[in-house]
């Protein structure tokens, strides 16, 4: 088989089918990573005790878990205490819970940047603290947290090949397999490794677009009065 | 003024930090349409007094009082009262990330649940009221000090409050910023608001409130008019304290 034929009836069927899998893995771990971690930083920076102490045994164990242990005890070890989980069920939870303990820390990072005025103004006019952090707060983290959330997402592209360690056939599993069938291992792991680079190419420009869209001038006289 | 008239009532509020007592028993009462000016060396508990008002800071013991409703202990009804009584701040602490209008709405549309046309409609409103129109669609970081203090009065004006408390609201602008923020309040007393203000400006505070109250310690060491003051012996404290500032202006 030659280089082209292989490239567009081997390579091309296998990735397409493998990449579906891949951005489905991300499609629902990324948003539900993203509120989970809003979350954990929100328990961790206004919660009561409990839910402090909570978030942040949350964030300890996930972050301290390697993510690849984590995988095995949810998709080969839960069965054991009595629950089955699918494959993809297995990998997605893994992903979300590793998602949200790093993206926990930029937000609540972010949430201790913002002065203390804004939630006593937000306060002062009368607000509950829940509406505080969920229209002042918030809004104003996330847009400081918001390159570390990007990074997260990166490698969550990333990380996502993992799943293929618990029989899920993404991007990286598929080119595993062509490989070893074909014995064609530079020509397949370059490819993948272009897929890869497009999707995280793709993820920094459309980060570069939302952020400046969400742009809002900062600095200067008001917001530099004394402290 | 009759005694219905009373709008706030303080009675004996306490509080320390730590070991520090920042107010020892402070009680007052305030009519009405009524503007007080609170004056004293730092750290005497002036600010501190106006966050116990609003339970921004919890007092550890004594009463406030709005309107005859118990304002202190009110559990989550402080939301309401807090309403009712605006708070202006020595930081402006407009909401950085809000336009202007945006900053007088977001309030009255998540706390007073009004539609975006009513709140936008007195977010214009009040900001007319200010003279600034015209800055609507800008961000605090494009104004100047003086600009973002008159919007953080218009803010507070917008939930119709029926006290307005100001924590130093010119200590962060120069002399020309502070002129265009002391106009505004001293509008706002033509037009009859209640107001609480905490200020180093004696010659404003003079000329605009209907009683001084020089603090010390965390206790209210002498009260007077401001005619009381100008005109009479006596507030030696006072006079003297006033004389420190006054000298090198």
């Amino acid at each position: 088989m030659d280089q082209v034929s292989f490239l567009t009836q081997v390579i091309a069927p296998a990735f397409a089918s493998g990449l579906v899998m891949t951005l489905a893995l991300i499609a629902v771990a990324a948003p539900f990573g993203f509120l989970l971690g809003c979350a954990v930083s929100v328990g961790r920076a206004y919660g009561s005790a409990p839910v402090r102490l909570l978030s942040r045994g949350f964030v300890i164990f996930f972050k301290g878990c390697p993510l690849l242990l984590l995988l095995f005890i949810l998709y080969f070890g839960m069965p054991s205490v009595g629950v089955t989980l699918s494959p993809f069920v297995a990998a997605v939870i893994g992903f979300i819970c590793c998602n949200a303990a790093y993206n926990s820390e930029y937000i609540r990072g972010a949430i201790h940047a913002i002065k203390d005025g804004q939630m006593t103004a937000a306060e002062a006019l009368g607000m509950s603290k829940w509406q505080a952090v969920r229209w002042i707060i918030l809004p104003q983290a996330l847009r400081k947290a918001f390159p570390g959330i990007t990074n997260e997402f990166i490698y969550l592209i990333k990380y996502s090949s993992l799943a293929y360690m618990i029989t899920i056939i993404e991007l990286t599993g598929a080119a595993k397999i062509i490989a070893t069938k074909y014995f064609e291992y530079n020509e397949t792991f370059l490819c993948v490794g272009i897929v890869y680079l497009a999707l995280v190419t793709i993820t920094t420009v459309a980060a570069h677009l939302i952020e400046k869209k969400y742009a809002v001038p900062v600095g200067q006289s008001a917001a530099g009065a004394t402290a | 003024m009759t005694d219905n008239s009373c709008i706030l009532r303080i009675e004996n509020l306490c509080k320390s930090f730590g070991n520090t007592k920042v107010l020892c028993g402070i009680s007052f009462t305030v009519n009405k349409g009524e503007t007080k000016a609170f004056i004293g060396p730092s750290g005497t508990g002036k600010s501190t007094l106006l966050r116990c008002i609003n339970q921004i800071t919890v007092p550890d013991s004594g009463s406030v009082f709005l309107d005859g409703e118990e304002v202190t202990r009110s559990g989550t009804r402080i939301n309401y009262f807090r309403q009712k009584m605006g708070m202006v701040f020595q930081n402006f602490n407009l909401f950085d990330h809000l336009t202007v209008q945006k900053n007088v709405e977001i309030a009255l549309l998540k706390v007073r649940g009004m539609t975006p046309a009513e709140a936008k409609e007195k977010a214009l409103f009040e900001l007319r009221r200010v003279g600034l129109e015209d800055k609507a669609d800008c961000y605090p970081a494009e104004l100047s000090g003086g600009q973002a203090q008159r919007v953080s009065i218009a803010r507070a004006l917008a939930m119709d409050p029926d006290v307005m408390l100001f924590d130093e609201p010119t200590s962060a602008l120069d002399p020309e910023l502070t002129r265009e923020v002391l106009e505004v309040i001293r509008m706002l007393a033509r037009q009859g608001m209640t107001m609480l203000i905490v200020t180093h400006e004696m010659r404003f505070a003079l000329s605009v409130a209907n009683e001084v109250i020089f603090m010390e310690n965390g206790t209210i060491a002498e009260r007077g008019t401001p005619g009381d003051i100008l005109n009479n012996p006596g507030y030696d404290r006072m006079k003297k304290f006033i004389g420190k500032i006054e000298e090198y202006r």
